[in-house]
């Protein structure tokens, strides 16, 4: 069906010019800056809204699984960083206030999965025990293992109360492995993922709290030996 | 008329990107894991597709051969690069739901060899009509790989349509098979080269069959790029 080729090559370049060298290095060396000021242009009028957007998204994040009224700070920005080697980055703490009182404890961490990075995010009250925790982002099997989304499956307030303090080390593991959590047909390693990752943020909270004057009051979980060790 | 007739005609069925020309199986085979999936993948290269096109026709006077591939290279990718902040910063909610398939464009090869084979020659009512062609036939593999592997695969059809689509679509969502464990491999990579296997080969066997039966002047267009 090729239609006799489309001969109106417009005269602008003269043909002998355009077989130039001069002329292709012209071409590209245009082609390259043009491209570059769009771009330029396109990422100064949309990065402000983008950065809006993405803190917005993590405040909604972060509502799910921390209702509004248990804050009158910006937990977004009263962070302290946190590690643990068990996890695939640094973990975030958040913290929020009322009345300058920590109120509830919020914690963004990220673990491998199966396919990828799992990074969640989960609050605890003052005290350990689990509000909430949320998927933010993962790369594994969708229409398999992403059951650990909110909108597609209950799963993931399967965690809503738990604790160290109510479930013990053993039972942080999914059914299969003798634990207290669900996991769901073909897809084992993502639920473990996300038990392990939700116990080591617990573990690591509950590090932090100790380090924390006002928090020295003997809380109810003592770490045990072996914990500890998974601490460090 | 006769002339987007024919372009229609190489774009849904003989000179498919995906069935025809074997182009743009990476993206094809990574998200059609669900009819709802590839879709969104479909309209994505769509739309890429189309401003693509109808830019590299607008500038082809211009194009000189010897420069053209780093040129169309910089322009294409530069046009996914703007709609995806585009979307991002304009229509965060469908970005949420379209963001993964964006970047995936960029290793579209279809969009290159468009623009290679057809927009950079032809004018631009016919490019643009070459895109629309190419994308509708590229969204249809798609949709038909998704829904194969979601029905063998987990028993569902359009599952989450509503959050592609807008709450006026939730109707699109259906349980195929209820109570259905699903086939595990039809959603893993496998699968994927699996029913767009079968795809050809029934594209393959009616395409024989058309050609023998009729002797109508209907001539089966060899693919060629």
């Amino acid at each position: 069906m090729e239609q006799p080729l489309d001969q109106t090559t417009q005269s602008t370049p003269t043909a002998a010019f355009r077989d130039q060298p001069l002329y292709q290095a012209l071409l590209l060396g245009g082609a390259c800056a043009i491209v570059s000021l769009l771009l330029v242009v396109g990422n100064l009028g949309t990065h402000q809204t983008i950065a809006d957007h993405l803190t917005a998204d993590k405040l909604a994040m972060l509502a799910q699984v921390l209702p509004q009224s248990y804050y009158d700070n910006d937990p977004l920005n009263d962070t302290e960083q946190l590690s643990s080697p068990v996890l695939s980055g640094p973990a975030t703490l958040m913290l929020a206030r009322k009345d300058g009182d920590i109120t509830a404890l919020a914690l963004q961490i990220s673990i491998a999965g199966w396919g990828g990075i799992i990074d969640m995010i989960m609050a605890t009250t003052p005290d350990g025990e689990l509000l909430g925790v949320r998927i933010i982002s993962h790369k594994e099997t969708p229409g398999l293992a992403d059951k650990i989304e909110r909108p597609k499956s209950d799963w993931i307030t399967g965690f809503d109360g738990a604790s160290l303090a109510n479930t013990p080390e053993q039972q942080w593991a999914v059914q299969k492995d003798g634990g207290r959590f669900d996991q769901f047909t073909g897809a084992t390693i993502t639920p473990r993922a996300v038990v392990k990752g939700v116990h080591q943020g617990l573990l690591l909270i509950e590090q932090w709290r100790q380090q924390q004057p006002q928090f020295q009051q003997p809380s109810s979980v003592a770490i045990t030996g072996n914990e500890q060790e998974i601490l460090q | 008329m006769n002339q987007y007739r024919q372009i229609f005609r190489e774009g849904m069925w003989d000179n498919n990107v995906a069935m025809g020309q074997m182009l743009a199986l990476c993206p094809l085979l990574a998200v059609t894991t669900s009819a709802t999936n590839g879709l969104g993948m479909g309209i994505a290269s769509l739309a890429v597709l189309m401003i693509t096109n109808i830019m590299i026709s607008a500038v082809r006077g211009v194009i000189s051969p010897q420069v053209r591939i780093p040129v169309l290279i910089v322009l294409i990718a530069t046009v996914v690069t703007m709609v995806d902040m585009a979307i991002n910063a304009f229509l965060h909610d469908l970005y949420k739901v379209l963001g993964l398939f964006i970047a995936l464009i960029v290793t579209n090869c279809a969009i290159f060899g468009r623009a290679e084979s057809f927009a950079s020659k032809q004018p631009v009512h016919l490019a643009a009509a070459d895109a629309l062609s190419m994308g509708l036939g590229f969204t249809w593999v798609l949709v038909a790989v998704g829904a194969m592997r979601e029905i063998i695969g987990s028993g569902t059809l359009f599952a989450n349509a509503s959050l592609l689509l807008g709450s006026h679509f939730a109707w699109l969502e259906t349980e195929v098979i209820p109570h259905y464990s699903g086939i595990l491999l039809a959603i893993l990579p496998p699968g994927a080269f699996m029913a767009l296997g079968f795809l050809i080969v029934i594209k393959r066997m009616i395409d024989r069959r058309l050609s023998s039966s009729s002797n109508d002047g209907l001539v089966t267009i060899q693919s060629h790029c």
